[in-house]
């Protein structure tokens, strides 16, 4: 298995790593925030807590999510060691660098962009994963639910919701087609399809999620 | 002389590759707007041996664009503000009168700096030696209808062989990657039926020299590609990564 580990600590396993575990969190990005979407609806979290029921006491769902939380860790960990590798092939820094006439800023700021997405996770499972799965205070009169509208009555709350989806969408926007490119998926017949899918992706579920707390902020929904 | 520029030049100057080097700033006058921006730095040079000064040591060969040797990174980008073209096909008129210009050598550490603007960038010949080959009989070259080739991969083909080896797209990288220039060289070879006999071991001792060089990896900015003075395309390094993963898991 020597061949294995060597192939996955070059500069392009790296990316490999990278690229899958980057598709495989866009994967339940959509299961995420379709079961969310649920609130719109406005049945008064009926559905949503049906759903959070359902994803917080089906064997297959919770062992998907230590695969999931295996998946970000090395999401990370690889970030963390290519950002580290890249740092240091350019000891000498430039004085100008006109970085805008060839590259989009978010595309040269993915590790800013995870890091920022990983402060709001720390916040957000605090929210929401710490108390449905670590406390005994999830009840059927204190349902994730109840649990959303209290939460997202702080203004502040609100606003680093917002931000943090900000954050993911342009991670997405580049995330998604950069993750192809690296699995060698470039071809003149698919890669534009696949850039404007990645584009759709990464507006829609952003906004999304940015309205949800917004929508209980100001109580669009009840 | 009317429509001659004056302009404020800021050059890396560093004496050899042990000793760290520093901007100095220096103003040339009159300088016509048709000259290369290679014409102008002997503009200054003249002036420079003149004075008894050092002159600024800069890599050129055939200033007609295609050899690749003048590796100047102008304004924060390799080879200036145009896009398709090497410093020397670069000309005064792309800048205006009064304007300051900073020059630097490409900043990576797999080219360490020889003097000045001047680069070591021997770790490309290093990749391509690692694996840039084909396997031919010797004698008489065959006759060349014999090997039937797909047009377009004749074209693609074609088209990675473009690359000149200039170094441009490692010194545009965030991260000083050289993914577009050992790509390159790996399609060009890739595609034809010639190259086929060390397919699955080029990839990877190829990969294998350019990480041991200290090249970065790739975040797919896409500066490479938008840097390249011969239009080499992305495409290339998903080929690359495409050869490199397959060599993986069919090599023995």
């Amino acid at each position: 298995m020597a061949w294995l580990t060597k192939s996955f600590n070059s500069s392009l396993g790296k990316k490999l790593l990278m690229a899958i575990t980057g598709l495989f969190l866009i994967s339940f990005l959509i299961v995420h925030c379709g079961l969310n979407a649920t609130i719109f609806l406005n049945d008064g979290g009926v559905a949503f807590n049906e759903g959070a029921e359902f994803m917080g006491t089906n064997p297959v769902i919770r062992t998907m999510e230590i695969v999931l939380f295996a998946g970000l860790l090395l999401h990370i960990f690889d970030g963390l060691r290519l950002w580290l590798d890249n740092k240091k092939k350019r000891p000498v820094a430039y004085a100008v660098v006109d970085g805008s006439a060839n590259s989009k800023w978010y595309s040269r700021s993915m590790g800013l962009l995870g890091t920022l997405l990983l402060l709001f996770l720390i916040i957000h499972l605090k929210h929401f994963w710490y108390f449905s799965r670590l406390t005994d205070d999830l009840t059927e009169a204190h349902t994730l639910y109840n649990e959303m509208q209290i939460v997202f009555q702080s203004p502040i709350v609100v606003i680093i919701y917002v931000l943090g989806c900000i954050s993911l969408g342009y991670h997405l926007l580049h995330g998604f087609q950069s993750a192809f490119q690296s699995l060698g998926w470039n071809h003149p017949k698919y890669s534009p399809t696949i850039k404007t899918i990645g584009a759709v992706y990464a507006v829609v579920i952003s906004a999304t999620f940015a309205s949800m707390p917004i929508a209980f902020y100001f109580h669009l929904i009840h | 002389m009317e429509g001659n520029l004056n302009l404020t030049l800021k050059i890396w100057r560093q004496k050899n590759t042990q000793t760290a080097g520093k901007f100095e700033t220096y103003q040339v006058s009159g300088i016509s707007t048709d000259m290369s921006f290679l014409e102008m730095i002997d503009v200054l040079n003249n002036r420079l041996i003149e004075e008894g000064d050092d002159p600024v040591a800069f890599d050129h060969d055939c200033r007609e664009g295609i050899c690749g040797m003048c590796s100047m990174y102008i304004n924060g980008r390799p080879h200036g503000p145009n896009r398709g073209v090497t410093t020397c096909q670069l000309h005064m008129r792309s800048f205006k009168d009064g304007e300051t210009i900073t020059v630097e050598p490409w900043r990576a550490s797999a080219f360490p700096v020889i003097k000045d603007l001047v680069v070591n960038r021997s770790a490309f010949d290093r990749i391509i030696a690692a694996g840039g080959f084909i396997s031919v009989n010797t004698g008489n070259a065959q006759d060349a209808n014999n090997l039937p080739i797909n047009k377009d991969n004749a074209d693609d083909a074609f088209a990675a062989a473009a690359c000149i080896g200039c170094g441009a797209c490692v010194a545009a990288c965030k991260n000083a990657s050289a993914m577009l220039f050992t790509s390159a060289k790996i399609s060009q070879l890739a595609l034809l039926p010639q190259g086929q006999i060390e397919a699955a071991t080029r990839a990877q001792a190829m990969v294998a020299q350019m990480d041991e060089e200290g090249f970065g990896a790739c975040s797919n900015t896409g500066a490479c590609e938008a840097e390249c003075p011969k239009g080499i395309s992305i495409e290339n390094i998903a080929r690359m990564n495409r050869e490199y993963f397959s060599a993986t898991f069919s090599s023995k």
